[in-house]
């Protein structure tokens, strides 16, 4: 083996990959939603503002459907998280991933 | 309608690229800051970044892999951290994986030993070098991916790491003659 390839052999044991704490993508999951939910308070105000003209009544239902779609998403993401961790598998995980996507969508439609 | 459509594709390819992705970003972080808590930090910040700019970058990506975009959001971001904080970057030797291993036969000790001069090389290497040598061997980058997350050419690339691993060489065969 030549000088080189010891020293990057030595590299790959070196510089392993680093898993990331569980923690941190439950935090970045709710940073997200954070970001979501900011999104669609910026959206209400405009579509409250924007519902006064008639004009705009076919836009703004279009801008609502859109924001609900985005949440959705992101909710889907979370969901998934969740069933990861609470180790649940087949049909039974997708049965859950479900229920939670539908109880998150029903409580953000609810605000 | 299409624009519904549109919106849930980014968000499906946003989750993807993060799944994708998240260790790269740690494992980036982690070398570049040496400790857990900022390397947290810093990758939290730098999905934050990309989410809000996501859908131009993948405008921009052509279809090309969106990894060394994401590593570059990180170097920029790490690099922020260090002028604001005026912190130099530290590499915690404790947990690379062949330092903790629970055993130690003799092969395991010497070559734990090689591995720490390995990483002390690294941290005194200039932050090109190092940066370059986090891509390819953390991360696994090839030398086209470090060129555009470095902003070089791969060529100018590929000299990048054959310096550094001449470099690394050259100080561990000099602690070996003293």
């Amino acid at each position: 083996m030549s000088d080189v390839e010891r020293v990057e052999r030595l590299l790959r044991s070196a510089l392993m990959p680093v898993e990331p704490p569980e923690l941190l993508s439950d935090r970045l999951e709710r940073s997200f939603s954070e970001l979501t939910e900011a999104a669609a308070e910026e959206l209400a105000d405009w579509e409250l503002a924007a519902m006064r003209d008639p004009r705009n009544w076919v836009p703004t239902a279009a801008a609502i459907v859109v924001g609900t779609a985005a949440a959705g998403g992101l909710v889907l993401v979370r969901a998934r998280q969740q069933q990861r961790k609470r180790n649940v598998t087949g049909l039974r995980a997708l049965e859950k991933g479900m229920r939670d996507v539908a109880s998150d969508l029903e409580k953000r439609l609810r605000r | 309608m299409a624009e519904v459509v549109d919106k849930q594709r980014l968000d499906r390819d946003f989750s993807e690229l993060y799944r994708a992705h998240l260790r790269d970003v740690y494992s980036y972080s982690y070398y570049r800051v040496g400790n857990h808590h900022d390397a947290e930090d810093l990758t939290e910040q730098t999905f934050l970044q990309a989410y809000r700019h996501f859908e131009r970058a993948q405008r921009e990506s052509d279809g090309r892999p969106l990894r060394p975009w994401l590593i570059r959001i990180a170097h920029n971001l790490a690099a922020n951290y260090y002028r604001d904080r005026s912190r130099k970057p530290q590499t915690n030797l404790e947990d690379a994986a062949i330092l903790s291993a629970p055993i130690a036969t003799e092969q395991v000790v010497e070559e734990r030993e090689e591995v720490k001069e390995v990483l002390e090389g690294v941290s005194k290497l200039p932050d090109d070098r190092r940066e370059a040598l986090i891509m390819r061997f953390a991360l696994g980058m090839d030398n086209r991916e470090i060129a555009r997350a470095m902003g070089r050419s791969e060529g100018a690339t590929k000299v990048l790491i054959h310096r550094a691993i001449k470099q690394l060489e050259q100080g561990l065969e000099e602690r070996a003659n003293e």
